[in-house]
């Protein structure tokens, strides 16, 4: 293989990666990709690990004196808790829609954020709700019910 | 003493003397901007000032150019900024100490609900400048080659002053903050709607965590209000700053000001000295030639008639919006207090609870579906204002009112149809409701994506299109969009604003409201 002389180059004209230039970007990746690496476990900031809210489970005594349809409402809770002849069970109070809460009355529940109506088993009969409001888990037990707001239970599931 | 000692202490004596004079002189090096030139040096000679061209074109400082709506908008933010940063004195970020803090804010601290109203109500007019700022550059044409890129700046610097003034809507703590907050975080959230239709929300849930991300937990609480107060005062203000920059800089080197192609015909001429051409004076240098940027036409040999020099010309004018400004909002906050409701309860909502004014248009159409009103069509907005320079490559009407094809027949019949549709769509709604009360059992994803907003939104495209078809320009397709857009606007926000009473019931006057 003869070794020619080179002609020479202009800048705009440029040679293959050299030796140094390579080492200069192949180490500008490596910070790149190890910025992004660790920018995505920064991702997880925002997220704490446990959530400074509310315990969604609480133990309440409903009243003597409950009559079928009328619903009672926990204290600071946003439950609706009815007691019939198959049983007790629990309905969310806060709208599908945007999160107000809402106000249990004759026919069901209202809305007083955007007018949503739901039926007194929580469909939705009216305004802009995308779902009906959810039942939520009922244990009775010992005079008093346990109502876990983070487990929602299908329709019509009441606990004698 | 020696003679020298002598001559060091007088010295010393002259300096000090001068001390002040020469303070002076070390801080505007130029001297007083009494000639062309030390008009020039005075202008980029000064970090704050050299964002503006030494001379100014004639036409842009004509009141109908800008109507001083943009400096108008600075202006606001800058009482704002001032007002916010004393309120933070006494804020604290934390619940019920928030509410407390705000309440001595207005009771307690000396001036404290002066400074307070001036903050809200130069929010409030920062929104309508920003806004009006928009419909000025829309209907001059401004954002044509080459200011493409300065309106999105400047649709970046309207969502980021929408942001600003929705975080700072939580920090009272009350009742109306409260559960605005919680609507607002819940429109986060309301993707949630198609994925619940689709039964997909285990798996995929973008809307859960755009709102946990909001607010930092499941509730609106403590989380909730550092975020938005970290948002309110430090985050968001950076990002304006950083676009105000380019905004400000992009404008110069934009050329100035847009005008049409004739500015200097239509311009009556003007005897005075300071518009004729400039190169006969002493200086070598002919600093005015900094003055020419990237005009559409060469300015070679021409000389940049019809320019003034921008001080005082310009900066007398800029100087006058802002007192204009700053007078508006004293006088409004010596006349209306921002208000403050009781303390935030989770248990019971505000009834009606309504987001700030410029919100409840978005509020009125979340009233139909949360994801399409809060989500769905504003982006769809955003994104078609964004593109209108790029769609809009035309060159007829560049820096006249409602020029282009159409022009202002075009954008009447606009008004009258932009204003008309939503009236009728509104009435409609109202007297007969929607598909849940015709059909219960229909599914959502109907709703979603066939309800009065969206109707309202197709409406506006077909006849933004057919006026594409019509006049054969995407400009009288723009024109006739944006207007309708911001007649929308109106209505829904007049709506929302004024013939909505508890539970989102019509009504035609407040006095009408149920008590209780």
């Amino acid at each position: 293989m003869t070794t020619q002389a080179k002609a020479p180059r202009s800048r705009l004209d440029p040679d293959p990666v050299p030796r140094r230039d390579w080492l200069g970007l192949s180490s500008l990746w490596a910070m790149s990709g190890a910025l992004v690496f660790g920018l995505l476990g920064l991702l997880k900031l925002p997220k704490a690990a446990v959530l400074a809210s509310p315990s969604k489970k609480f133990k309440v005594t409903l009243p003597e004196a409950l009559p079928v349809g009328e619903a009672f409402v926990p204290p600071g809770r946003a439950v609706a808790i009815y007691r019939d002849s198959d049983g007790i069970y629990a309905v969310s109070t806060i709208c599908t829609h945007l999160g107000c809460v809402v106000k249990p009355n004759a026919e069901g529940f209202e809305c007083p954020c955007h007018g949503s109506r739901f039926a007194s088993n929580g469909d939705v009969t009216k305004g802009p709700a995308p779902r009906a409001l959810p039942w939520l888990k009922v244990s009775a037990g010992g005079g008093a019910v346990t109502v876990d707001e983070g487990v929602v239970v299908p329709q019509g599931t009441k606990v004698a | 003493m020696t003679p020298t000692e002598k001559d060091a202490l007088r010295e010393f004596g002259e300096n000090l003397k001068a001390a002040p004079r020469r303070l002076l002189e070390t801080a505007f090096r130029t001297g007083p901007p009494t000639t062309d030139r030390s008009r020039s040096t005075f202008v980029f000679g000064n970090v704050f000032l050299h964002l503006h061209a030494v001379r100014t074109h004639r036409w842009s400082l004509k009141w109908t150019t800008t109507m001083g709506l943009g400096i108008m908008s600075v202006s606001a933010f800058l009482i704002a900024l001032v007002t916010g940063v004393m309120l933070m004195f006494y804020y604290k970020p934390y619940p019920e100490a928030a509410y407390q803090s705000i309440k001595d804010i207005h009771f307690v601290v000396p001036t404290g609900r002066l400074i307070r109203n001036l903050h809200r109500w130069s929010a409030n007019l920062m929104v309508i400048a920003v806004i009006l700022h928009m419909a000025r550059t829309f209907y001059t044409a401004a954002y044509r080659k080459p200011r493409e890129y300065n309106w999105l700046m400047g649709i970046g610097l309207l969502v980021v002053t929408l942001g600003l003034s929705f975080t700072g809507y939580l920090l009272p703590w009350d009742q109306l903050a409260y559960w605005a907050i919680t609507i607002g975080a819940n429109i986060a959230q309301s993707p949630r709607e198609i994925t619940d239709a689709l039964g997909i929300t285990d798996y995929f849930d973008p809307g859960g965590f755009q709102r946990l991300l909001l607010l930092g937990s499941d509730v609106v609480g403590a989380e909730a209000l550092i975020r938005f107060y970290l948002l309110h005062v430090m985050i968001l203000p950076l990002a304006l700053a950083a676009l105000m920059g380019v905004h400000f800089w992009r404008i110069r080197k934009d050329g100035g000001m847009v005008r049409p192609m004739d500015a200097d015909g239509q311009l009556t001429s003007d005897p005075r000295e300071e518009t004729l051409p400039v190169f006969t004076e002493a200086p070598a240098k002919t600093y005015q030639l900094a003055a020419i940027v990237r005009g559409r036409t060469a300015n070679v040999g021409r000389g940049p008639e019809n320019t003034v020099p921008s001080m005082p010309h310009l900066f007398y004018a800029e100087l006058g919006v802002m007192m204009v400004t700053l007078l508006v909002c004293l006088a409004l906050s010596l006349v209306s207090d921002a208000p403050l409701k009781e303390l935030a309860n989770p248990n019971v909502p505000e009834n009606p609870a309504k987001a700030p004014w410029y919100f409840l248009g978005l509020q009125e159409m979340v009233a139909f579906s949360a994801f399409m009103g809060g989500i769905g069509i504003p982006s769809v907005v955003l994104i078609g204002l964004a593109l209108i320079p790029y769609l809009d490559r035309e060159t007829d009407g560049t820096g006249r009112w409602f020029g282009g094809p159409g022009g202002w027949p075009l954008v009447r019949l606009s008004l009258v149809l932009g204003l008309a549709a939503p009236i009728l769509i509104e009435s409609f709604v109202i007297r007969f409701g929607w598909l849940r009360e015709w059909f219960p059992s229909v599914p959502q994803l109907v709703i979603t994506l066939l309800n009065p907003g969206t109707l309202l939104t197709a409406f506006y495209a077909f006849y933004s299109i057919w006026c594409i078809r019509r006049y054969g320009s995407t400009r009288a397709g723009a024109l006739a969009l944006f207007t309708c857009f911001l007649c929308g606007f109106l209505v829904l926000t007049v709506v929302g604003t004024y013939f909505r009473g508890p539970n989102w019931v019509f009504y035609w006057s407040p006095s009408e409201w149920p008590k209780h």
